[in-house]
């Protein structure tokens, strides 16, 4: 069970009722790798949460980066009704949670009506590793992991939400873990979703230079808190032959290592 | 007419860039040198977010008012013996400047660093006209020499090494002794410096561009470190002022506010070497000075601007630190964005200026890291402003079919969730029956872009949303 600070604790195991989280698992996760959100499950649950993940699609993300405002309003409003009668939204992801946080009340600048309806979600949304700090008050998870690991700051997390201690601080109550600091950790990876495809020469030249800052941490384990930035890292490093293990920073905190490191076969990881 | 632009082939040019290894051991200076200086500028001024603030709020409030700040400033220019000329576009900027430099009897003309100039391509057109312009700023100087345009709007040259430089100095200076040691950088900061002083004297007109317009005190303010600005305006019988009509601020202390911002933005300097105002023409008590001031203001796209979602962009003071922290420049350098700005900057202003329907990689080829915004100093939400080009593009139909056709699939799926639901745990399904061996494939049909260059990590095969059901329906509903 995670630990709370003093005075958080009534909230969540006091008389008031727990609190209802709706788990936005974000349809990278949902598709490529549900054991994150299984972690995200885990987590919340050891902070005394109750959650749900009620049947969703996608925050709309990629059509709004494209310039369809129109898809992006519709899958918008689906969202915001999707998650209506939650006490707080989370997701394992910074960029989706920034989606959310800082571009739906943008989306409805001409429609107060779902503007103030965009707005409620926003407030009450957040992105997982600063959910558990910044509002349950958790210092401390029950994990163990041996070893070395450096951590990326993924751009909206980071600039959008102000997500860069946060993980570092769960991470640092994890037992046997200690955190390497790689050069540049809070400069793009080169993912930016289809520009990974549209310019992927561009792409491929950003993400060789975070391939490079990466390797030279030493670390063993690459943590980040996004599953696009980590399928490009983990991508490129396993290219180039460079055997880093790629996690999600959930996986770590929930004690969840089972499932192979992110571009690792089953096979592979039983070998170890 | 505008200079001429090859942001229609970014992604040739991009990709030329990448290939180029001098050009990349170039840009690693980029990386390295200015982010570091920026950072230790910004730490140590207490209230530099607060100047940020100031900052941003001074040029949105002389944006509101502009054409009584142009107004103002137009009435204290001609009261201090100079005169204001409005040009629209390019072709009236040039030949507003030819005619001055005609009356003048112009042989030569010296230049000061001016973006606008670039813009509007000045240097041709006079010299096409039997006028000699010189760049005094020792970066212009060498991609004049070049024929090259800017690639970063403070650091010229910033793409050239010392030997390229040295094999330009000796194939224009055939008056020096061929066998000159010029092995060191400071040997050609010094040959430069001597042949400039000689064409500094000979000039008849000086064109500077200017960083900020006092309109209180009709006053032009330029910022340079290497004090060619103050010899290209104070030497020649006539200085002109060029510049474009944003550059307007509405009193000394607010340019001095935002001075304080644009050293430490642009360079980590406090404040760059030499910040020189000139106001009018040379009076009778003066030491120096030029007997006519002109100043020509060009418009050239920015009005059209105002009142739109783009005006924010005309806030930008120049400092080049958006383009200093992207990591797209970094990769590519400036001249792939193929015209006259380049980085995030460029990115938004661009299609302003030359049409989205040429520019329009330009706002596409972004992460949207958002590091730019997080440096600009005058706090222009650069990704916000290339999204709302995507989102023009997109309604213009300027979004390639690819893109628009994939979008499309997803779009609908997305507003299905039971379909969704269905087609992604199969697709997954499979994908990961597919991948289970390696855990990796490299390759795949869809995503060629991709797995060129780094490989796709399969999925791990149940969707989360299939493995929820099955755990935990009844449990927590
Ligand atoms: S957009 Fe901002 S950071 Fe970029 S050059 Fe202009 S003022 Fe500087």
């Amino acid at each position: 069970m995670a630990k709370l600070e003093e005075g958080k604790f009534e909230a969540v195991n006091g008389s008031p009722p727990r609190l209802r989280i709706g788990l936005f698992v974000t349809c990278l996760v949902d598709l490529m790798r549900p054991s994150i959100g299984f972690a995200a499950v885990k987590l919340l649950e050891d902070a005394g949460c109750m959650v749900e993940a009620p049947v969703q699609t996608c925050c709309g993300q990629p059509a709004y980066n494209s310039g369809d405002r129109g898809t992006t309003r519709d899958l918008a409003q689906r969202m915001i009704e999707t998650f209506q009668g939650y006490d707080y939204v989370v997701a394992p992801s910074g960029s989706c949670a920034g989606m959310i946080k800082k571009h739906y009340p943008e989306l409805f600048e001409e429609d107060p009506n779902w503007r103030v309806k965009a707005d409620a979600l926003a407030a009450k949304t957040y992105e997982l590793t600063s959910f558990l700090v910044d509002v349950l008050g958790v210092t401390q998870v029950d994990a163990t992991f041996d070893g070395a690991v450096t951590y990326h700051d993924s751009c909206s997390g980071l600039r959008e939400l102000g997500v860069k201690t946060q993980p570092r601080k769960l991470l640092s109550s994890v037992k046997g873990l200690t955190i390497v600091e790689m050069n540049d950790s809070d400069v793009c990876c080169g993912f930016g979703g289809t520009f990974a495809v549209k310019y992927s020469d561009i792409s491929g030249a950003i993400v060789d230079a975070k391939a490079k800052n990466i390797g030279a941490s030493q670390a063993p384990t690459l943590l980040a808190g996004d599953l696009g930035c980590l399928m490009n890292m983990a991508g490129k490093l396993s290219r180039d032959g460079k055997p880093i293990e790629v996690r999600h920073v959930a996986e770590i905190l929930a004690g969840m290592t089972d499932e192979p490191g992110i571009g690792l076969a089953k096979e592979a990881a039983r070998a170890k | 007419m505008n200079v001429h632009s090859t942001s229609p082939q970014f992604k040739q040019n991009a990709t030329r860039a990448l290939h180029d290894p001098q050009l990349q051991k170039a840009l690693n200076n980029v990386k390295q040198g200015f982010i570091d200086k920026r950072k230790s500028a910004a730490d140590k001024l207490p209230e530099f977010e607060a100047l940020r603030d100031a900052a941003h709020d001074i040029k949105n409030h002389t944006l509101e008012h502009l054409d009584l700040y142009l107004e103002a400033y137009e009435e204290k220019v001609k009261a201090s013996g100079g005169h204001v000329h409005f040009a629209r576009n390019a072709d009236e900027a040039r030949e507003i400047i030819l005619s001055i430099c005609r009356k003048a009897d112009a042989k030569t003309v010296t230049k000061g660093k001016s973006m606008i100039s670039e813009e509007i391509g000045i240097n041709h057109y006079l010299e096409a006209n039997g006028i000699r312009p010189i760049e005094t700023d020792l970066g212009e100087y060498i991609i004049q020499l070049r024929n090259e345009l800017p690639s970063h709007i403070i650091a010229p040259a910033v793409h050239l090494n010392a030997t390229q430089v040295e094999q330009d100095f000796r194939r224009v200076h055939t008056h020096l002794d061929a066998k000159r040691d010029l092995s060191e950088p400071v040997q050609l900061l010094t040959e430069a410096r001597a042949v400039l002083r000689e064409r500094f004297l000979a000039a008849d007109v000086g064109i500077t561009g200017a960083n900020f317009l006092v309109a209180e005190t009709g006053t032009s303010i330029i910022v340079t470190n290497e004090g060619n600005g103050d010899l290209t305006q104070i030497l020649p019988k006539t200085h002109i002022v060029l510049a474009s009509i944003e550059k307007l601020v509405p009193t000394l202390e607010d340019a001095s506010q935002l001075l304080r911002v644009l050293a430490r933005s642009a360079t980590g300097q406090e404040m760059s070497v030499y910040t020189t105002f000139s106001t009018g023409p040379r009076r009778s008590a003066d030491a120096d000075g030029p007997a006519n001031y002109h100043v020509v203001l060009i418009d050239n796209g920015r009005s059209a601007m105002l009142g739109t979602s783009f005006e924010e962009m005309l806030r930008c003071i120049r400092c080049g630190a958006c383009m200093n922290h992207c990591p797209v420049y970094h990769a590519v350098g400036g001249h792939a964005y193929g015209w006259v700005y380049p980085g995030p900057m460029g990115a938004v202003l661009t299609p302003s200026l030359i049409g989205v329907d040429k520019a329009g990689h330009l706002p596409n080829a972004s992460t949207f890291c958002g590091r730019c915004e997080s440096v600009c100093p005058v706090r222009i939400p650069l990704p916000k402003l290339m999204r709302h080009w995507r989102e023009r593009e997109f309604e213009r139909h300027l979004t390639p079919a690819s893109v628009r056709s994939g979008l499309g699939l997803w779009g609908f799926f997305a507003k299905r969730p039971a379909l969704y639901r269905f087609a992604t745990r199969a697709a997954m399904a499979t994908l990961g029956f597919m991948g289970r061996q390696r855990g990796r494939f490299r390759w795949l049909p869809l995503a060629k872009g991709w797995t060129a260059y780094r490989d796709f990590p399969a999925p791990q095969g149940e969707t989360f949303q299939a493995r929820w059901q099955r755990e935990r329906k009844g449990r927590t509903a």
